[in-house]
């Protein structure tokens, strides 16, 4: 089989069994729900940046728990399964094809609720959620392999957490900044296309290292 | 005397570093005054930081590629000396903008350090104490060879963004932000003046030299205790 088959299969197959146990999809969704609906209570109608620092804590969380589960449900024998069809690129390449969906429609779904509870102090809602969803590929690219390195280490969720954290900071620190720029925050021409420009060079390169040491890991 | 010739040069660049760093003639600037002394310690310090680490990746890439235990050790040993030295550099630059960023209007010290430069500079501690971390959870050697390898080669591709490019997009306080002069300004070579230079360049061969003496150490009392698996 081509190698873009056996991607597609193994996507698939992430997708089918999502589809049929669902719990991910709903234990993520009540996440969601729980937060902002605490955030709403407490307060009402935040101001720009308030809302702005609320909407990617509540990001990080998602895909933390989002991505955390990807690695979880393969067990022993199935790695072992896996290893005998598939080579180690297509396997993550699959991985990070349906950790990226997965977190594009979270934080979709997130960036509504968040509007529809919290009011969307924005002036470019379009901008926004264009940023959004860089913001949902950057994060899963991230925690796909950290959640790949903790499913070495016992599949230990605070290691993942730990490790995590500080190497997705730079990542948020650019996309807190360029989101300003959707809540009319003024910036130098060609700051904000700049910094885009920046991420998506970091999306790029972590897909990189991802294909390199993954193969590494896999093998035990 | 074997092979001992660099760890006397280590010893007699620093005593210089530290004599000459104190004594000679400084460029008198506005704000910076005598504290331009620190140059000495702290950039050279973080170069040395940075130098370590490049070191720790490569034998990081050496024992994905030849999976020999010994490699992984250096790796080890390399990052916990460079982590120290970004400690010791934190601490002097922290001195540092204590004395230079703190302006008479009733700031803290810790509202300047939200600085994007210093943030980057946390931050990439914090991704080498992870580093320790994930060493610490395995009990299986060679699984936490070759897994901590993988995670030490994607810190130092994520150090670069988070120290080198970010804080001069993003604006800081520190040289090297737009605002300031760009680039960095201990690198340039027509920004920094040349009486700087002459103890400069020592200080940063002083520093990492002696990192790597205290480094080789602590490989050979690791390379000793762990004789038998070796």
């Amino acid at each position: 089989m081509a190698s873009s088959k056996k991607i597609i299969a193994l996507f698939r197959k992430d997708l089918l069994l999502e589809i049929r146990q669902q719990y991910t999809f709903y234990g993520i969704v009540l996440y969601i729900a729980c937060t902002v609906y605490v955030l709403f209570l407490a307060i009402n109608e935040p101001d720009g940046s308030t809302w702005n620092a609320l909407f990617w804590v509540n990001m990080l969380f998602i895909s933390i728990n989002a991505v955390a589960k990807s690695f979880l449900q393969e067990s022993r024998g199935r790695m072992l399964y896996y290893y005998s069809l598939t080579s180690a690129q297509e396997f993550i390449l699959a991985k990070l094809l349906y950790n990226i969906l997965l977190m594009l429609v979270m934080s979709l779904l997130s960036l509504i609720t968040f509007s529809f509870f919290l009011g969307g102090p924005f002036l470019h809602a379009v901008e926004f959620v264009g940023i959004t969803i860089l913001g949902g590929i950057s994060m899963s690219l991230v925690f796909t392999l950290m959640a790949a390195i903790a499913s070495r280490a016992n599949q230990n969720a605070a290691i993942m957490v730990i490790m995590g954290f500080p190497v997705i900071i730079p990542q948020l620190l650019l996309l807190i900044r360029i989101s300003k720029s959707a809540f009319g925050e003024i910036f130098k021409e060609g700051a904000v296309f700049q910094m885009v420009l920046l991420l998506g060079g970091l999306d790029v390169l972590v897909l990189a290292l991802c294909m390199i040491l993954f193969p590494f890991l896999w093998k035990d | 005397m074997h092979k001992s010739w660099w760890k006397i040069a280590s010893v007699i660049l620093l005593v210089y570093t530290i004599v000459g760093g104190f004594l000679m003639d400084v460029p008198r600037l506005f704000i910076l005054n005598e504290s331009i002394r620190n140059l000495y310690f702290h950039v050279s310090m973080w170069f040395a930081m940075m130098i370590l680490f490049g070191v720790s990746l490569v034998y990081s890439i050496k024992y994905l590629s030849k999976q020999q235990y010994k490699h992984d050790i250096y790796a080890s040993a390399y990052a916990g000396t460079g982590t120290f030295l970004g400690l010791l550099g934190y601490a002097t630059g922290a001195v540092w903008a204590n004395y230079t960023w703190v302006t008479d209007q009733g700031q803290s010290l810790s509202n300047i350090l939200k600085e994007p430069k210093l943030l980057g500079a946390g931050i990439a501690i914090l991704i080498y104490c992870a580093y320790f971390v994930l060493r610490g959870s395995f009990t299986d050697m060679d699984k936490k060879a070759r897994v901590t390898a993988v995670y030490n080669i994607f810190a130092f591709v994520m150090l670069f963004p988070t120290i080198w490019i970010i804080p001069r997009l993003v604006g800081s306080l520190h040289p090297g932000a737009p605002g300031s002069d760009s680039g960095n300004p201990a690198l340039n070579f027509n920004d920094i003046d040349s009486r700087l230079r002459m103890v400069f360049y020592p200080a940063v061969i002083g520093w990492t030299l002696l990192a790597v003496w205290i480094t080789t150490l602590k490989i050979r009392t690791r390379l000793l205790a762990d004789k038998s698996l070796l």
